[in-house]
């Protein structure tokens, strides 16, 4: 019965449901899959906005969408984009080449394999999982970046750290907002 | 939530096939990734060029940024200005008194100057900026302290060049564009500046520490000499920097120096002058622009 009511409401013209297309009007393939790439390109670009932090301050935008869109839509992007997508955040974020691409690249996997173990996802499993993302991002993060970085001196992560994890929900709502957006329905012909 | 029903292939062996190879393409990435990171941590100037035209094409949006920013701080400024406007009155009578008398010290130490440096055989010579440009963004989620700038080698800007305000010295070029630049702040963690006490020959270098503070080492170990206030300046050794820019001034006096803050606060540094280096031979020298570490 559910499933004949289902097939009533996709027959029906006039239905008002959030998914699938009505009459003229059907989701757009480019922006359904450019939105969450462009949020993530806008995240890797927070170099550019004209703050000159004199420590590590501001979060890791672009891994925290990355993160956001893994957990609000799962299989939505591959799990190699990290390839492309780090090497984009590699280029302004300061850190040597290659890093974003090998984080972002396990950080795919490593959601995989948490979802695999654990599926049956809540709120506060989904920000502890990323929570931790974050906070491995950052450590290796400053590991690898070079310089003379002293073990003592992992302490200035930490008002980075809490201030990324305290904005990680808020980065999940500016994605489910975006998710709306990637699947606006817009007028189609035919 | 529910789990996503998309990991379940079935028995398509098109969506086997198409989940195996993005797992596949995803632990090629993070090995590519390994390879790419080693290499660059090896030779840190390998990606200088991609890194620079990536700067190059979003220097019109920094620009904007940067002007929005100066704006805001005046705004800011302006409106705060009201709030303590008369003792910041009081104030300023009693630091212009003081300026009066350091400006006539100065110029007795001016002359002074001349006279021995005529004697020397020295020619007096006024460095002129290759450019005045902006500050347009920093590396600020990362622990390296990067900035960048929004002229290039279309401007005369070259790999070494320091870069100052009128308040002191800010850091120095790291990569060059064609129309931004790359600017190793004086508070990176690879940054050694040579510097010297403004009163007397205590000589020391300036690290950086990535937390908007210096660490004074001084060079002649001993007693420290060091007083909380003291200003250090540029001493022109390495070639680099020209003598005489203030750096820093000592905040925390420490068994083997001192921490410092840098004069010129790069957050509320909005115009920068990129000076040539000091002794043109310096120049080549510089070929690694990074030599108190790996970039």
């Amino acid at each position: 019965m559910m499933v004949e009511r289902r097939e009533g409401a996709r027959m029906s013209p006039t239905h008002r449901d959030s998914f699938g297309k009505t009459i003229n009007r059907d989701h757009s393939v480019i922006l359904a899959h450019a939105v969450p790439l462009l949020t993530i390109l806008l995240g890797s670009l927070t170099p550019i906005l004209p703050i000159i932090a004199s420590g590590p301050v501001m979060p890791p935008f672009g891994f925290m969408f990355l993160l956001a869109w893994r957990i609000v839509r799962p299989g939505l992007m591959p799990p190699w984009i990290g390839l492309p997508l780090g090497a984009f955040d590699d280029l302004f974020s300061g850190q040597p080449f290659g890093n974003a691409i090998l984080l972002w690249s396990v950080a795919m996997l490593a959601m995989d394999a948490i979802e695999a173990r654990f599926p049956w996802r809540s709120f506060w499993q989904d920000w502890a999982t990323a929570s931790g993302m974050i906070a491995a991002y950052l450590v290796l993060g400053a590991i690898v970046a070079g310089g003379n970085f002293e073990p003592q001196r992992f302490l200035l992560l930490i008002p980075q750290l809490a201030f990324s994890i305290l904005l990680f929900p808020i980065v999940g709502r500016i994605v489910a907002f975006f998710d709306r957006v990637r699947l606006f329905r817009i007028k189609v012909i035919g | 939530m529910a789990p996503p029903t998309n990991r379940r292939t079935g028995h398509s062996k098109k969506a086997q096939f198409s989940a195996f190879t993005g797992y596949l393409m995803a632990a090629l990435g993070a090995l590519v990734g390994a390879g790419l990171l080693a290499f660059s941590i090896w030779k840190p100037n390998a990606m200088a060029s991609l890194r620079a035209e990536a700067t190059d094409l979003t220097v019109p949006a920094g620009k904007v940024g940067a002007a929005a920013r100066s704006d805001s701080q005046g705004v800011i400024e302006s409106v705060a200005g009201y709030f303590d406007a008369a003792n910041k009155n009081a104030r300023l009578k009693r630091e212009m008194e003081e300026a009066r008398v350091r400006l006539a010290e100065a110029k007795a130490i001016e002359a002074e100057n001349a006279r021995l440096k005529a004697l020397l055989g020295l020619r007096e010579e006024e460095v002129k900026p290759i450019a005045f440009a902006r500050l347009i963004g920093s590396s600020s989620a990362s622990t390296r302290r990067f900035a960048y700038l929004s002229a290039g080698s279309d401007d005369g800007v070259k790999p070494g060049m320091p870069i100052r305000s009128p308040m002191g010295l800010v850091g120095r070029v790291l990569e060059a564009g064609d129309g931004s630049a790359r600017v190793m702040l004086l508070t990176d963690t690879a940054s050694m500046v040579p510097v010297r006490r403004n009163t007397d020959n205590v000589v020391a270098f300036a690290e950086g520490r990535a937390d908007g503070t210096l660490r004074l080492r001084l060079i002649n170990l001993g007693i420290n000499p060091l007083k909380k206030g003291d200003v250090f300046v540029t001493s022109g050794a390495g070639g680099i920097f020209r003598p005489g820019i203030a750096v820093a001034v000592v905040e925390k006096v420490t068994h083997d120096g001192a921490l410092a803050l840098p004069l010129a606060n790069p957050a509320a540094t909005i115009h920068v002058a990129v000076d040539p280096v000091w002794v043109p031979q310096a120049a080549d020298v510089i070929a690694q622009p990074a030599p108190g570490g790996p970039q």
